[in-house]
């Protein structure tokens, strides 16, 4: 469908002419998905539908206890100083965002009165600023008012460096401003499409200003409340053990009615992943566990019979394998995979192609990952509406060797394709973890029949995802031919995850490989698709220049994709709780509750 | 005495200095900092963890961090832990007690159960109830605890129902139902590490036993007409003891570092589960801060357990 007739479309139903139940089945069997439809008509000002969460208790309390279960237990509660997912956690028990993501990726108000729109006035034209209406009448758990200046204040806690705030990135760009007591106005430097950055999500959460002003800065450690947090959220603090357990109770000034269903939470940690699946899923001992890193097969033994089962909700995190642009045996000025160089053969599209048909994505799929892997084509997977239609993967060992022949690779006595004395000969590494090895072993079978040696390379965890400059075995040196790892993507927005395949982003010595581009692929159009995107208000168009950028990374064979890897949780039968690929696990704890 | 106290109290200076600069450096020579989950967040700019490390001073050369760390410890100052900006003392004291009831009460019903069968199976060697201890107690010498453990939780909550396999610190309650919530937790560890403890220890003493029951001054008392069971428990058990004693001792230190394996399968908040997530997590200050006390720990019990062995055995002397 063109855009013209598109937005035709979209102005009949604005127009009254077409229902918007209508136009959003139309998108939906073009294959768009209804939070994308539902986002174009936002855009164009229609009104939306407020997304209406399913909650059934009639009251507040009497739910009794909340038992969660983290295998790595929460080490901090100050959301700012959050290292991993499990400080997040913990945190937004007690603190709140303005707006948390939904499974969809669209914003749901917290403390926010309504999320920004243009029709509301809360979208600037320009892009450049950002107006949000606070909710009126939440208070913090010591009955202090929340206001405006409790946003102006997290802003400016997390945005000095001297307190050392892990969310610092996301508030040093921007300039907030106090409108009246309940609203604020955050500015942008420069156009930003992507304007739900700063006080929503995970790195969102307000603070109160008059507990945490006097240690804003290099005081910032001795604040009492660090450890003993006082947000708005629908449980209040009762004690807390890093790396142990968080315990909460009810709120029972909670500025939502008839919330929270549950007397007191609590979140214990420690112990491993398939442990705390059992406890779940099987003696029915506690009633949520995070993050189920355990394989699929177990999982489905867990639940038949069980007391819970395996909540599996889409995110955009990928297990790809990268192709390595540059020659990662050539020593260039003390470094290898220097940008500066050729590699030998990747650079030719015929090896590169056949590489992809010989990547079983059905079978790494089947054997190994079950439904915490699911096979896919595309780089950009998630939400729906950046999911490329174009693109397709195959298994096809004949088509590969042909493409070879056809390229002029030839089999050398030993088996192995070679052309000009350059043997196709790679290391593929990959970091010590049982379903990668697994993996490994697939696809160097497939290679060995098209006439590839692979030579398999793992390196320790600790290792291969650290950033030491001085250890060449880290996976953003990339010193070997390919090399296959998650990456994630935690933000409904694809800007930050797409930027990995910029031409400025190329890792190297220089930036001490902390630059974002590890395969070194550097693309014109690419770069200039990107530049568009980053300044293209327009959300439907938007979406199509991140497609493109997806079927060019694709068609390139830059990377292979292997398998989307979605968030997994245990969950008891009779605990309602929806999960979000996009927030934190707690992001709608205050509609958790209890059947039957 | 006393001098040969004080001279070995000096020594500890350099030994101890010794341990923490090899342990100091060998942590900072290890690759990655407590911030690695930043690096993989591409929500995370690569400013914000470099300024983390400035913060925390992590960029300075490695002898200036340890005359650092050196010096604050001598003033009783462990630092905070990078990764939860918690004091390290205050972290450690909040896990000492766990750790102090399930260990030591491990090493407690490990000795009451080795010290009588030991005994008993010296007394009446290649009997038959001595054959059984013996078979016990390889088993439960050769089995990993991460093996017993699994087993247990296996056997006791998933096939029976019968205990919770997640240890909580923290049970809200009074009374008899409290106690029992706690001791019902406590059962499964408790019994893996003391399996290990009174194996090992079975053999310990059964051998100990086996040495001194063939000496002559045990022949003469019997000669004497002594009951069997104060030849035993006054002259036979109270020698032996000598080497056992020695062993307790120096297993002390152990009971507060904790079990790293036990506690992190049954999720006991104890010592041994917070150095094996602070070593997860590169948090060098509670890391320094656990190995630290501990080789202190046994360093100091070493000296301990020679100056009771004097105490026990006269014929040694000091000098």
């Amino acid at each position: 469908m063109e855009e013209r007739e598109l937005r035709s479309m979209i102005a009949q139903v604005k127009a009254g002419r077409m229902s918007r139940r209508h136009f959003v089945q139309a998108m939906v069997g073009l294959g768009l998905t209804a939070p994308l439809a539902g986002q174009m008509l936002a855009s164009a000002g229609v009104a939306q539908a407020q997304p209406k969460m399913m909650y059934k208790p009639t009251k507040r309390g009497g739910g009794g206890a909340l038992k969660t279960l983290w295998w790595q237990g929460a080490t901090l509660l100050n959301p700012h100083f959050a290292v991993g997912t499990k400080d997040q956690d913990g945190s937004r028990i007690f603190y709140e965002p303005l707006a948390s993501w939904d499974p969809d990726g669209t914003l749901v108000p917290v403390l926010a009165a309504e999320t920004p729109s243009a029709q509301n006035g809360g979208l600037s034209k320009d892009g450049r600023s950002v107006t949000w209406r606070l909710k009126k009448g939440v208070v913090w758990h010591d009955g202090k008012p929340f206001t405006a200046d409790d946003c102006l204040f997290t802003w400016e806690y997390a945005a000095d460096p001297a307190t050392a705030s892990v969310s610092g990135g996301t508030y040093k760009d921007v300039k907030v401003d106090k409108v009246d007591s309940h609203t604020i106005k955050v500015t942008f430097a420069k156009p930003t499409p992507f304007w739900a950055d700063a006080f929503c999500g995970v790195r969102g959460m307000i603070i109160p200003k008059h507990l945490f002003e006097a240690f804003k800065g290099a005081k910032s450690r001795e604040a009492p409340t660090n450890l003993k947090p006082v947000g708005t959220g629908p449980y209040r603090f009762v004690d807390f053990k890093p790396g142990d357990v968080v315990r909460g109770e009810l709120n029972p000034t909670y500025h939502m009615p008839n919330q929270p269903h549950f007397d007191t939470i609590e979140m214990k940690g420690g112990g491993d992943a398939v442990s705390a699946a059992r406890a779940v899923i099987q003696t029915g001992e506690f009633d949520y566990a995070w993050n189920m890193q355990v394989e699929d097969e177990i999982l489905k033994r867990m639940e038949q019979g069980g007391k819970g089962k395996a909540n599996i909700v889409a995110g955009g995190n990928i297990e790809h394998i990268q192709l390595n642009n540059t020659d990662p045996w050539k020593d260039v000025d003390g470094e290898r995979s220097s940008a500066k160089t050729k590699h030998p053969f990747l650079l030719d599209a015929a090896v590169r192609q056949a590489l992809n048909l010989l990547v079983d994505r059905g079978s790494v799929q089947e054997q190994i990952y079950g439904r915490t892997g699911v096979a896919t084509a595309n780089f950009l997977n998630a939400p729906s509406r950046f999911h490329s239609k174009n693109t397709k993967w195959e298994f096809n060992v004949d088509k590969a060797n042909q493409i070879l022949d056809a390229a002029g690779w030839k089999r050398g006595s030993d088996g192995i394709r070679a052309k000009d004395g350059v043997k196709l000969k790679m290391v593929y590494q990959t970091s010590i973890n049982a379903p990668r090895q697994k993996n490994q072993a697939i696809v160097k079978q497939a290679a060995a029949k098209a006439g590839i040696e692979l030579e398999i390379k793992s390196v320790t965890a600790s290792v291969y995802f650290s950033s030491d400059v001085a250890n060449p075995d880290t996976y953003t040196h990339f010193y070997t031919d390919i090399q296959m790892y998650t990456t994630t993507m935690t933000q409904p927005d694809p800007e930050l995850f797409m930027n990995q395949f910029t031409s400025w982003e190329v890792a190297s010595k220089d930036n001490k490989w902390q630059g974002r581009n590890i395969t070194r692929w550097r693309n014109e159009e690419y770069d200039k698709i990107y530049r568009a995107a980053e300044a293209e208000m327009d959300p439907v168009k938007r979406a199509a220049l991140f497609i493109k950028m997806n079927d060019l990374v694709i068609h390139n064979v830059v990377v292979i994709p292997v398998v989307q890897r979605p968030r997994v949780a245990a969950v008891s039968n009779r605990l309602r709780a929806e999960q979000s690929g996009w927030d934190s696990d707690f992001w709608s704890l205050q509609n958790w509750y209890r059947e039957g | 005495m006393s001098k040969y106290l004080v001279r070995r109290l000096l020594i500890l200076i350099p030994v101890l200095a010794g341990i923490s600069l090899v342990l100091f450096t060998i942590l900072a020579l290890a690759p990655g900092d407590p911030f690695e989950e930043l690096a993989t967040n591409p929500n995370v700019p690569p400013e914000v963890r470099a300024n983390l490390r400035t913060q925390f001073g992590l960029d300075d050369p490695i002898p200036v961090r340890y005359v650092r760390w050196f010096t604050s410890m001598m003033k009783g100052d462990w630092g905070f832990s990078f990764v939860s900006r918690v004091d390290v003392a205050t972290l450690i004291l909040q896990r000492l007690p766990t750790t102090l009831l399930v260990v030591g009460s491990a090493q407690l019903l490990g000795l009451l159960i080795a010290l009588p069968i030991g005994v008993y199976s010296a007394c009446r060697p290649y009997s038959l109830v001595d054959q059984i201890a013996t078979t016990l107690a390889f088993i439960g010498f050769s089995l990993p605890s991460f093996f017993t453990g699994l087993l247990f939780i296996l056997l006791f909550s998933i096939y029976l129902d019968w205990l919770p396999f997640i240890y909580r610190a923290d049970i809200s309650g009074t009374g008899l139902p409290w106690l029992w919530a706690h001791v019902k937790q406590a059962i499964m560890p408790v019994g893996v590490l003391a399996l290990l403890q009174g194996a090992s220890m079975t053999r310990f003493m059964r051998s100990a036993v086996l040495d001194v029951i063939r000496l002559d001054y045990v022949n003469t008392a019997r000669a004497k007409g002594l009951a069997e069971r104060i030849i035993i428990v006054k002259h036979v058990v109270r020698n032996a003891l000598i080497p056992v004693v020695t062993l307790i001792a120096l297993q002390i230190p152990g009971i507060f570092a904790g079990a790293l394996i036990t506690e992190q399968i049954f999720r006991v908040p104890g010592i041994g589960s917070l150095l094996i997530s602070s070593i997860l997590a590169n948090d060098t200050p509670v890391i320094m801060a656990i190995t630290f006390v501990f080789s202190c720990l046994v360093v100091v019990f070493n000296l301990v357990a020679d100056l009771v062995y004097g105490w026990l055995d006269p014929r040694i002397s000091y000098r």
